[in-house]
C-alpha cells in the first residue's frame, strides 16, 4: 500500500507524520522524499546513502551544419526554450520539458540529445535496514520539479508498504507526486490559513478520487475550524497530535514526532491498518 | 519602484504573517501574493476585489474521439504518459499528465487532437485597508504556476506606476522552483523568514544559493528563535557565510494565531515583544532598500 502524506500549506508536519508512520511501522517500508525542492526526510531518518544517481532530462543539441534556420523548431516550442532570429537556434536548456517536439517538425534532422542534470536522487537505508529511504533533491536554479519527483517514485516498488512525503501546494508537482497513491493523509492546522488551504488540498485529491483523511497537528493550538469543516464535509480525522512545546523543541533538533510524543507510536503504528480496512470496505 | 520579496523555503515558518505586517507598516505600498497555489495573504488584509481577469496561460490538448482511429500515435510521442487507452480502443488525453507540448497534435494523422487555450485560474486587482493589492487563485491542480507569479508581478508592477506607488511587497511562495525562481528575479530584496530548527537552516541555505544564483540580495529573519537559541545563532552564523545578512529574531509569540483567527494583522492585534521586534527589522528594511 502506498500512503501519500500531502498538504496545501506548507510546514504543516508533512513531514513530521511521514517519518512516524514510517518509524512507527514493524513492516519492511519505503520513505520516497518527493519534496524535492526542500527534501527534509533524511534530516529525521538519517539513513546510510549507499548509491547515488543523477536525474538527467533530455535536452536539444543543434546540428548548425545540418540547420537550415527554417526556425520550425522555435515556432513549435511551447515553453520558449528554443529562440531562432533566422540563424540557427539558441536552446535555453532550463527552460525545456523534453518533449521531443522540435526534433519532430525540424525537416533537416538537425537535432539531437543530450542529458542536463536538474537533480539528484540518493538510496539509503535506516532504522536498521527497514526504512528504505529514497530522496530527490532539485538543484538550486533548476525549474522542473516533476522529473525529479518521476525518477524518485520510479525507485518506489508496485507491491509493499511505502510512504510519500509530498510537496506543499495544490500544482503540478503535488499531483505527480500523489499520483498512483492508494491513500492521501492530509496534514493541517487548527488556524484559518491551514483550514483555507486544507480546502484547497481536499479539492485536490477529490478531482484525482482518491480516498484521504485529515491529520491535524498541533491540534490544540488553534480554533475549532477545521474540525468543524471536517464534520461538515463528513471527513475522518485520522489523528489529532497534541502541541507540546517538548515537541517543537524536540523537532528543532532533528527529533521525530515519537521521540517526542512517545505515546504518538501505537496510534502511528496502527494507520496502515485502520486505511486498509477502510479501502477494502469500499 | 522597489520591490521586496518574501520567501522561507521552508513552508509554514510565518512568512504570510510578516509580509501582514510589512503591509501594516509601510507607507506608500502596493502588495502582491505569489504564493498562488495556496493564497493566504487575503485573510490577513480581507481585500475588496475592484476586478478579475481569468488566466489563461498554455493549451491543452484534447482527442476527438469520434475522429480517432485507434493509431496510437499520439501515445508512443508523448514523453508525459499522458494519453490513456478508451474502454472504445481509442485514445484520451489525461488532463493532470498533459504539459501542452503539442507533439501529439503534430504527430496524429488524422488531425483528431484539438488545441484549446488553457483556462489555469484568475487573478484580481483589489483594496485593502494598507493600500492596493494583486492576488491570484490557480485552479486546482493546474499547471503554470510560475507564469501566473510572473502575471501577479507584472500586474502589480503596473498598478505601482499608475498609482504612484514607490514600493511593491510582495509574499513569495515556499520551495526552491519555478513558482519562487518566477517570484525572485529581478527584485530589489529579499527577505527570508526561517526558523530555528533543522529543516528551516537546511531549507534556508538553498535559498540563500538561489537568491546568489539570481543576484538578489538577500536579508534573513529567524522567527520563534527562543525554540532552539543554539541553533539560531548557527542559522544567523549561516547566514553571513551564504553573503546575506541577518536582520533579527522574533520571539514564538502564539499572538500570531490569535491575530490569525481575528482576521488581522500582528501589529494590529497587540503590543509587545514580537511586534517590537518586526517593527525594528521593517525600519532595517526600509534603509537597506535607499
Amino acid at each position: 500500500m502506498r500512503i501519500a502524506v500531502a498538504s496545501g500549506k506548507g510546514g504543516t508536519g508533512k513531514t513530521t507524520v511521514a517519518v512516524a508512520l514510517a518509524m512507527a511501522s514493524s513492516e519492511p517500508v519505503v520513505y520516497a522524499d518527493c519534496d524535492v525542492e526542500e527534501p527534509n526526510g533524511s534530516i529525521f531518518l538519517r539513513p546510510e546513502v549507499y548509491k547515488t544517481e543523477k536525474v538527467l532530462v533530455e535536452v536539444p543539441v543543434i546540428n548548425e551544419e545540418k540547420c537550415t534556420s527554417c526556425g520550425k523548431c522555435a515556432r513549435f516550442c511551447r515553453f520558449n526554450a528554443l529562440v531562432s532570429l533566422g540563424t540557427p537556434p539558441l536552446v535555453f536548456p532550463e527552460l525545456c520539458h523534453s518533449c521531443g517536439g522540435c526534433a519532430i517538425v525540424c525537416p533537416a534532422d538537425a537535432i539531437s540529445w543530450t542529458g542536463n542534470t536538474i537533480g539528484e536522487i540518493s538510496l539509503g537505508k535506516a532504522d536498521g535496514g527497514r526504512v528504505s529511504v529514497v530522496q530527490g533533491k532539485l538543484n538550486v536554479g533548476s525549474v522542473l520539479a516533476p522529473p525529479v519527483i518521476r525518477q524518485v517514485k520510479s525507485h518506489i516498488p508496485h507491491d509493499g508498504f511505502s510512504v510519500i512525503d509530498c510537496p506543499p501546494g495544490t500544482s503540478c508537482p503535488v499531483i505527480e507526486a500523489i499520483g498512483e497513491s492508494d491513500y492521501v493523509l492530509l496534514v493541517t492546522e487548527p488556524t484559518p490559513f491551514g483550514l483555507h488551504d486544507l480546502k484547497l488540498a481536499v479539492n485536490t485529491v477529490r478531482e484525482l478520487g482518491l480516498p484521504f483523511s485529515v491529520v491535524i497537528n498541533r491540534f490544540d493550538e488553534g480554533d475549532r475550524g477545521v474540525e468543524e469543516y471536517c464534520s461538515q464535509e463528513n471527513i475522518h480525522i485520522m489523528v489529532k497530535i497534541p502541541h507540546r512545546r517538548a515537541m517543537a523543541e524536540t523537532y528543532s533538533r532533528g527529533g521525530t514526532l515519537l521521540d517526542g510524543i512517545p505515546e504518538m507510536r501505537e496510534v502511528f503504528k496502527d494507520i496502515p491498518r485502520i486505511i486498509e480496512r477502510g479501502i477494502e470496505e469500499k | 519602484m522597489k520591490e521586496i520579496v518574501v520567501i522561507s523555503g521552508k513552508g509554514g515558518t510565518g512568512k504570510t504573517s510578516i509580509t501582514g505586517c510589512f503591509a501594516a507598516l509601510a507607507e506608500n505600498a502596493i502588495l502582491a501574493d505569489c504564493d498562488v497555489d495556496a493564497a493566504d495573504l487575503h485573510m490577513l488584509l480581507a481585500p475588496e476585489i475592484i476586478s478579475r481577469t481569468d488566466f489563461i496561460s498554455g493549451n491543452e490538448a484534447v482527442v476527438r474521439e469520434d475522429d480517432c482511429t485507434g493509431c496510437g500515435i499520439c501515445r508512443e510521442k508523448c514523453k508525459f504518459d499522458a494519453i490513456e487507452v478508451t474502454p472504445a480502443g481509442k485514445y484520451r488525453v489525461n488532463p493532470y499528465s498533459c504539459e501542452g507540448c503539442m507533439v501529439c497534435v503534430e504527430v496524429c494523422p488524422v488531425k483528431a487532437i484539438d488545441f484549446p487555450p488553457n483556462h489555469c485560474g484568475e487573478w484580481y486587482f483589489s483594496h485593502t485597508r494598507f493600500g492596493p493589492m494583486v492576488h491570484a487563485r490557480l485552479g486546482i491542480a493546474q499547471e503554470n504556476s510560475g507564469k501566473l507569479v510572473s502575471t501577479v508581478r507584472r500586474e502589480a508592477a503596473a498598478k505601482a506606476s499608475e498609482l504612484n506607488r514607490d514600493l511593491l511587497i510582495v509574499d513569495g511562495p515556499p520551495g526552491i522552483g519555478c513558482p519562487v525562481i518566477a517570484s525572485i528575479t529581478g527584485a530589489s530584496l529579499l527577505v527570508v523568514v526561517t526558523e530555528p530548527t533543522i529543516s528551516g537552516k537546511h531549507d534556508m541555505k538553498r535559498v540563500l544559493e538561489l537568491a546568489k544564483h539570481f543576484s538578489v540580495p538577500a536579508l534573513v529573519i529567524v522567527n520563534k528563535w527562543d525554540i532552539n537559541p543554539e541553533m539560531t545563532a548557527e542559522i544567523e552564523k549561516d547566514t553571513v557565510l551564504a553573503g546575506a545578512l541577518p536582520i533579527g529574531r522574533i520571539p514564538y509569540d502564539r499572538a500570531f494565531t490569535v491575530a490569525q483567527i481575528n482576521g488581522r494583522t500582528l501589529v494590529e492585534e497587540t503590543t509587545g515583544e514580537a511586534v517590537e521586534n518586526i517593527t525594528t527589522i521593517w525600519e532595517k528594511v526600509c534603509r537597506k532598500l535607499k
